[in-house]
């Protein structure tokens, strides 16, 4: 009860800050759409040039980027804390944060919640939407549960790998870059894994499971491929819980090892 | 005053160089990307041999040069300027006798040799044992793109600092600045060669800055640009590098007009 109310202040929070700087709410509103369609129109230049991708065509690789959206706006929304370790650790943010009494994740997370993120995710449902229709896909009730189900695992895979990565900070002082670099690796569980060899379908499929966050769970709403994913579709919500508990265990052993900032 | 220049070269380079067993792990990180890129471009091309004037071979050698150029070339000038900005330390900066904006420079060039010698070169020889890169053998070629790449640098580091500067009229312009990045990745040509584009996107980026950062070095590298028209692709590079001053340096006066710090 104490985090909803917490939450809710968080939020009113937000807005204040928000509608200070207006102009530049609607700035980041339009740049994540550029962002989103930049990647978009990276799929449609690849299919003009070939009718499949690894036995998937066009409409069906859109529908994936699609679903995959759909997390990706909500993680954005309750993650962006890709500069934690200059913010909290470097400038040492994180002792202020540790003085109170609610979890300290929760408190950094929602210092930096972000809802804009989340109109992607509505993009994204439209464009899994449209999609759904132009493959002729059979629609079942039930398919809205596992949706939501999918989308769920999904943002733990997220939460889980981001939390893990934020929590080296408290492991080495020096600030460690590694969030921009992993930046571009996110993108690549969006494509089907069987194109890669073996050792990055391994990679994205059980260390840095991107693969959970697109390709895998959207194939189970697709028709059946040669190399069935989409068997590997219902261990989305397992793998999400799983890595999400690692980075959790991850982080709170990294903040009790936490001696503070210099300055 | 050369010197105290060079001094902020010499100094990111030391800072750098204290940080540097993180970017052991960034050179993992490059081969993955450049490994899924490889794979990627491999499923394009499927059982065609040459696609947009690119073979394979090409294609890989194209991929591994430009993410590796992608690593001396990048630098997070704009989001230091940004916080000079935001925390109000760009005014005191604004006192002292030298500019500001060539200190920027200085030090993302610092950066920039570090990790030319401690990531670029290093993460090339890997990735050459790992993936069928083909290097070219002529020195002159060598030559010529280091040359370009610095380049690449130059006008790179001019668009991160105009993203950097509109901190001064935004006051927060982290959305700005990751539409700039997903920009420069696509239109550089990292991601796609610009010869793929559909015509009118082809079109549109023969008069915008981004192909001279990677599309151009890697295309004289990987050989595919005729020696004849070397010397009018380094031009084209030389040309972006000295138009953009232009709007740096009116952003930069009004924006030293503009100047009020919240804050700090």
């Amino acid at each position: 009860m104490l985090y909803a109310q917490l939450f809710w202040e968080y939020i009113k929070n937000y807005a204040k800050t928000r509608l200070t700087y207006r102009m530049d709410f609607w700035i980041e509103i339009l740049s994540d759409m550029m962002f989103q369609f930049m990647n978009l129109i990276f799929i449609l230049i690849v299919f003009r040039h070939t009718p499949s991708l690894g036995g998937w065509s066009e409409a069906e690789v859109v529908f994936v980027y699609g679903f995959f959206m759909i997390p990706y706006g909500i993680f954005s929304t309750f993650f962006s804390i890709w500069n934690f370790s200059e913010r909290y650790i470097v400038k040492g943010e994180m002792d202020r944060i540790l003085t109170r009494p609610a979890h300290n994740l929760f408190q950094v997370l929602l210092e930096n919640v972000d809802p804009p993120s989340l109109i992607g995710s509505v993009v994204g449902a439209i464009i899994m939407f449209v999609c759904w229709g132009e493959l002729g896909l059979p629609f079942h009730i039930m398919d809205i549960v596992l949706l939501a189900v999918f989308v769920i695992g999904a943002v733990l895979v997220y939460a889980g790998i981001y939390t893990a990565l934020s929590a080296i900070s408290f492991y080495s002082d020096a600030p460690t870059g590694i969030v921009p670099l992993m930046y571009n690796i996110q993108n690549y569980g969006r494509y089907p894994v069987n194109i890669y060899n073996k050792m990055i379908r391994f990679v994205l499929t059980w260390l840095l499971p991107f693969a959970f966050v697109g390709v895998i769970p959207a194939s189970y709403f697709l028709e059946k491929k040669a190399d069935d994913l989409s068997q590997l579709a219902l261990l989305t919500p397992i793998v999400g819980l799983v890595f999400f508990t690692l980075g959790l265990l991850l982080w709170n052993h990294g903040v009790k090892r936490y001696r503070g900032a210099g300055s | 005053m050369m010197g105290a220049y060079l001094d902020f070269i010499r100094i990111r380079f030391i800072t750098m160089l204290a940080y540097r067993v993180n970017y052991y792990s960034g050179i993992v990180i490059y081969a993955i990307n450049i490994g899924a890129y490889y794979f990627l471009w491999k499923a394009i091309f499927g059982e065609q041999q040459e696609l947009a004037g690119f073979t394979v071979a090409q294609m890989t050698t194209y991929v591994a040069v430009s993410w590796m150029a992608r690593a001396f070339y990048f630098n997070n000038l704009d989001r230091e300027i940004a916080n000079d900005i935001r925390d109000g330390s760009v005014a005191t900066q604004m006192t002292r006798p030298y500019s500001y904006l060539l200190v920027k420079m200085m030090q993302g060039f610092g950066e920039g040799l570090f990790r030319l010698l401690l990531f670029m070169i290093p993460g090339m020889i890997i990735v050459c044992l790992i993936f069928p890169v083909k290097l070219p053998t002529d020195p002159m070629t060598w030559m010529i793109y280091l040359v370009m790449l610095l380049f690449s640098f130059l006008i790179n580091s001019q668009i991160n600092i105009l993203t950097g500067l509109f901190a001064f009229f935004v006051e927060n312009n982290e959305g700005m600045m990751r539409m700039k990045r997903v920009m420069v990745d696509l239109f550089s040509g990292v991601v796609v060669p610009i010869a793929f584009f559909p015509g009118w996107l082809a079109a549109i980026m023969k008069w915008l800055p981004f192909q001279a950062i990677t599309y151009l070095p890697s295309s004289v590298f990987t050989g595919r640009t005729p020696g004849s028209e070397i010397a009018g692709v380094f031009g084209l590079q030389v040309v972006w590098f000295v138009v953009l001053l232009v709007p740096i340096w009116f952003t930069w006066r009004a924006a030293r007009k503009r100047l009020f710090v919240q804050g700090g």
